[in-house]
């Protein structure tokens, strides 16, 4: 048996009859276990749940009761992503018994609508990274080529993926954890605006800049679940307060001809693969529509300014693992010790190196030097970017400096590492919504994604507009 | 040396709103331990906060009251620091732009009225509690997050109190005005009305400030004033002597008497303050501001003039009876019935207080109501009771919960004023004590009160004490 391959016909398929979710998750479930030997991609598989899931949606076909949009479809959940009743780890070994007690507004939204949750992927802990090499239970490798990894942080989801286990995964996205991996496994990964997707149950890191996206195998996937999870949530004061255009779905026809892209130079100058460069522009080439050159000199500072913010940030966010209420604790006689031992213990070296950056920068004396410029500095970057908005519709630029690199390459040097955010920061800076979507492959067959950023609200044109050059690009 | 003493005073005034600050939960924390908790006052992994309204207007309430600018944009900041108490690691509270700024208080001192400026009021959210068993568990310390988020406004004054007495009458204002606009229970007992104070001296018409130390846990206004008066002494033998002053935060024990430093400059935690991502600014529409102005009481201040004016009361009595808004509002009550104010004031601030204290109860609860005590002190005023009767009748009606009227047929108090009845009785009484009427015709005249106590006797107090006496006079000069 073989599964459609889209989400929109998995759903129809099932709701026509034609296949039951019993056999849509045992399918899955099989597909996901003989991966998983391969590419690490789930912290926990929910086999019993997802079927017992399945169980009640085949009873409900058949009681003829109203079935949900998202039926029996299929959904991997990045373990930073609270799901009750469900270990959600966030791949730290702080939080490695944790079983939360409610679920994120996201996942409520998709179990109204009948989706089946199949398991929770693997990251880097605390969605810090940009490899899933820093998970506390292993690294993901890349289902392309397994000695490589599948980016991150939300390697999991773009791995489950991209392995035609799942149709779409969820992710998180504070620098670019949804689009680089997508982009290194060949995938589709969309972020969209700040405060679409409530951020109630996403276990924050740098709550300013996080925002919940979709991975999946092609846009309209992305299109049909971020529809569905997206819209205002009271328990999140920085959603935004407007509803979601209806019917969100399907996705508007988009003249390209009519639509104007810019394209930053300094996303295609130094730093950014030869081959890379050449995949995008001969990406670019074939697509209508008129493309220019620009140059935003303030985005080569996005990255020291995002490795001030984002640790700043998480330096607080990430506070509560003290060992006190729930989580990991080592025990000791003295209070101070017990902090000291179950922090040191049980946070891995990324998570702590950025502990300590942020601790710093936020600390009396170097907050004006350090947090304070880097906030004016976002905003700055912001202000250029929405300027750029105004006169185009769209800013188009390689997803990563460079395709997946191989695992433990640039384990060794953070810095080097943190380079691969170069081009995907600076929309979590101003909220925008942005998407990467395949484009190519280089000559070791490893995907070169193509990044396209949108105006802030604007997700359902930008959705629209990628549908439609993943059609061009597809198109031999 | 000659020193002037600088105060100022942090206080923290918990609101009385149904849930707490970010999440739905119940404020009542006098509940079993962590039964009134969910994941986001436990901070859970992925919780976020939302603003209760609620906080937000008892907030613009405070700060009309307290004569404050409300900024009308202000920005929340976390305060990190860790410490079981605190599940999130940090405390949302306000930093670089708080709520309001420039308030003031009117207190009095020995030279008058005086100005106490706030400097600022900010909104943040209250922690847990620990427990240290003293037996039993061993090594364990419990955590109780019941209070987790109860929502707090810090109310920061300026430095401009001058002494421990300046300093708790500040305080009593503050605490009266949130108690008025009922949006604060005042309790300092309790903890839900806290105050911290930070104090220096320096040479009399010197300029420069001294170094100031802060002092902690003033759970009462005789501890402020102890602990104030201990540390003005502390600073002034120091200096005196040549030391230097430390900067210092201290907790006052009071059984001690005295102030036990806790912390230093050098090992006090950095805050590490940030503005909160997860809670947009607060925005506040002037419309909001105007409508809330309608939900201001007439402020004790004020309602302590208008008594004044309105019904010729004693200033010093005004301010007993403004203490609160419901003893206010049962002098008024009364005084809607009865016009005799002044004997009305009188009675309120001497029996009623009594009885309050001595029972511990609250005005809104005390079984006398205003119609009961009009109907007693108009039967005194008639005559028909005097002092000590109707004192013994407003006691029984508290204890048995009865109106005057029936105190007195029940009780027998009413006050005999027949001139033969009584006649009769002084007779008796100068013939029952013979020896003593010997000793009075022998010049010891002080022996007339004597008399007079043994009338009252006889009558078991219902005696008119004002005839009694004239009665007795003339007896003793016909003899």
């Amino acid at each position: 048996m073989k599964l459609p391959g889209r989400a929109i016909e998995i759903i129809s398929a099932f709701k026509e009859g034609e296949i039951s979710a019993r056999e849509i998750t045992e399918w899955t479930l099989e597909r996901i276990k003989g991966w998983e030997p391969k590419i690490n991609a789930y912290i926990t598989i929910t086999a019993a749940e997802a079927l017992r899931q399945a169980e009640l949606l085949d009873q409900k076909r058949k009681n003829n009761k109203p079935l949900g949009r998202l039926s029996a479809l299929p959904v991997a959940i990045k373990d930073n992503i609270i799901t009750k009743g469900i270990k959600t780890t966030c791949a730290s070994r702080i939080l490695s018994n944790y079983i939360p007690p409610y679920n994120a507004t996201a996942v409520e939204r998709l179990l109204q609508e009948d989706a089946i949750i199949v398991g929770k992927t693997n990251m880097d802990e605390f969605a810090m990274g940009s490899s899933t090499e820093h998970s506390a239970f292993g690294a993901t490798r890349n289902p392309l080529d397994i000695l490589r990894v599948a980016g991150g942080s939300s390697g999991g989801s773009a791995a489950t993926v991209a392995s035609l286990a799942v149709p779409v995964a969820l992710g998180s996205d504070t620098g670019g954890s949804v689009r680089q991996p997508a982009s290194f496994c060949g995938v589709v990964g969309f972020k969209p605006t700040y405060g679409r997707i409530s951020r109630f149950g996403l276990v924050a890191f740098a709550s300013s800049l996080d925002q919940i996206g979709v991975i999946s195998k092609n846009v309209t996937d992305s299109a049909l679940v971020y529809a569905v999870i997206a819209g205002y949530d009271p328990h999140d004061s920085t959603s935004i307060n407007s509803p979601i255009e209806s019917p969100f779905f399907p996705l508007d026809n988009i003249d390209l001809t009519r639509s104007r892209f810019a394209v930053p130079e300094e996303f295609l100058g130094e730093g950014i693969n030869e081959e890379v460069r050449g995949i995008i522009l001969n990406a670019l080439s074939r697509l209508p529509g008129k493309i220019e050159k620009i140059s935003l000199p303030v985005l080569s500072y996005a990255v020291p300014v995002y490795y001030i913010i984002a640790p700043a940030e998480m330096s607080s966010n990430l506070a509560r693992y003290d060992g006190v209420r729930y989580g990991v604790r080592e025990n000791s006689e003295d209070l101070i010790e017990m902090y000291e031992l179950t922090r040191s213990r049980n946070f891995g070296d990324e998570v702590k190196r950025r502990i300590m950056i942020g601790t710093f920068v936020l600390s009396s004396g170097y907050y004006e030097a350090y947090f304070k410029k880097a906030a004016q500095a976002r905003r700055i970057i912001s202000n250029a970017l929405l300027e750029t908005l105004k006169k185009y519709d769209f800013i188009l630029s390689p997803t990563t400096p460079t395709t997946a690199f191989r695992l433990g390459e640039k384990l060794a040097d953070p810095l080097e590492m943190y380079l691969s955010d170069i081009c995907t920061t600076v929309a979590n800076f101003a909220g925008l919504p942005a998407i990467s979507i395949p484009c190519g492959r280089d000559k070791n067959g490893l995907p070169v994604g193509l990044q396209i950023m949108g105006r802030p609200m604007d997700d359902r044109r930008l959705l629209s507009v990628a549908n439609e050059i993943e059609k061009i690009l597809s198109e031999g | 040396m000659e020193y002037e003493v600088v105060i100022g005073l942090e206080v923290h005034a918990q609101l009385t709103t149904e849930t707490k600050i970010f999440c739905g939960c119940s404020t009542n924390y006098n509940t079993p331990p962590n039964t009134n908790v969910c994941p986001i006052c436990l901070g859970h992994p992925g919780v976020l906060p939302s603003l209760n309204q609620r906080v937000v207007d008892f907030a613009i309430m405070a700060a009309i009251a307290l004569k404050a600018t409300i900024n009308r944009v202000s920005y929340f900041a976390r305060k990190n620091y860790f410490y079981p108490d605190l599940p999130k690691g940090y405390q949302i509270t306000q930093y670089e732009v708080p709520f309001a700024v420039d308030g003031a208080i009117e207190i009095e001192t020995e030279t008058g009225t005086k100005q106490i400026r706030i400097r600022e009021i900010h909104i943040e959210e209250d922690a847990g509690k620990l427990f240290h068993p003293e037996s039993g568990a061993g090594l364990y310390t419990f955590v109780d997050m019941n209070r987790c988020g109860v929502p707090l406004l810090e109310i920061v004054s300026y430095p401009d109190i001058r002494s421990p007495k300046e300093a708790s009458n500040y305080l009593k204002r503050l605490r009266q005005t949130l108690r008025y606009l009922g949006i604060c229970a005042g309790n300092m007992e309790e903890g839900n009305f806290r105050c911290d104070a930070n104090i220096s001296i320096k040479p009399l018409g010197s300029e420069k400030f001294g170094t100031k130390r802060e002092l902690k846990n003033l759970n009462s206004f005789r501890f402020l004033e102890n602990a104030l008066s201990w540390e003005i002494e502390y600073q002034k033998n120091v200096l005196g002597s040549g030391g230097k002053i430390l900067q210092e935060t201290l907790t006052w024990d009071e059984k001690e008497g005295r102030a036990i430093p806790i912390r230093s400059k050098e090992t006090s935690s950095d805050y590490r303050y940030f503005p909160e991502p997860d809670l947009p600014p607060l925005h506040i529409e002037e419309e909001r501001i105007e409508k809330l102005k309608w939900l201001i009481p007439e402020l004790p201040w004020e309602r302590e003039t208008r008594l004044i004016r309105q019904y010729g009361i004693r200033e010093y009595d005004a301010e007993l009876i403004c203490s609160e808004r419901g003893i206010a509002d049962y002098f008024e009550k009364c005084a809607s019935m009865f016009n005799d104010y002044r004997t009305l004031a009188n009675w309120i601030t001497t029996e009623i207080f009594r009885e309050l204290d001595r029972r511990n109860l609250k005005i809104e609860s005390f079984p006398v109501k205003p119609e009961d005590l009009v109907e007693l002190i108009k039967r005194l005023k008639a005559g028909e009771l005097n002092l000590s009767t109707a004192r013994k009748a407003f006691t029984i009606m508290i204890d048995e919960n009865k109106t005057a009227a029936q105190v007195i047929s029940e009780y027998d108090l009413v006050q005999i004023s027949d001139t033969r009845e009584l006649e009769s009785i002084v007779d008796a009484v100068l013939s029952e004590c013979a020896k003593e009427l010997e000793r009075y015709k022998a010049g010891k005249t002080s022996l007339f009160d004597f008399f007079l106590g043994q009338v009252m006797r006889k009558t078991k107090g219902k005696a008119s004490p004002h005839l009694a006496r004239e009665l007795l006079k003339k007896r003793l000069e016909e003899i």
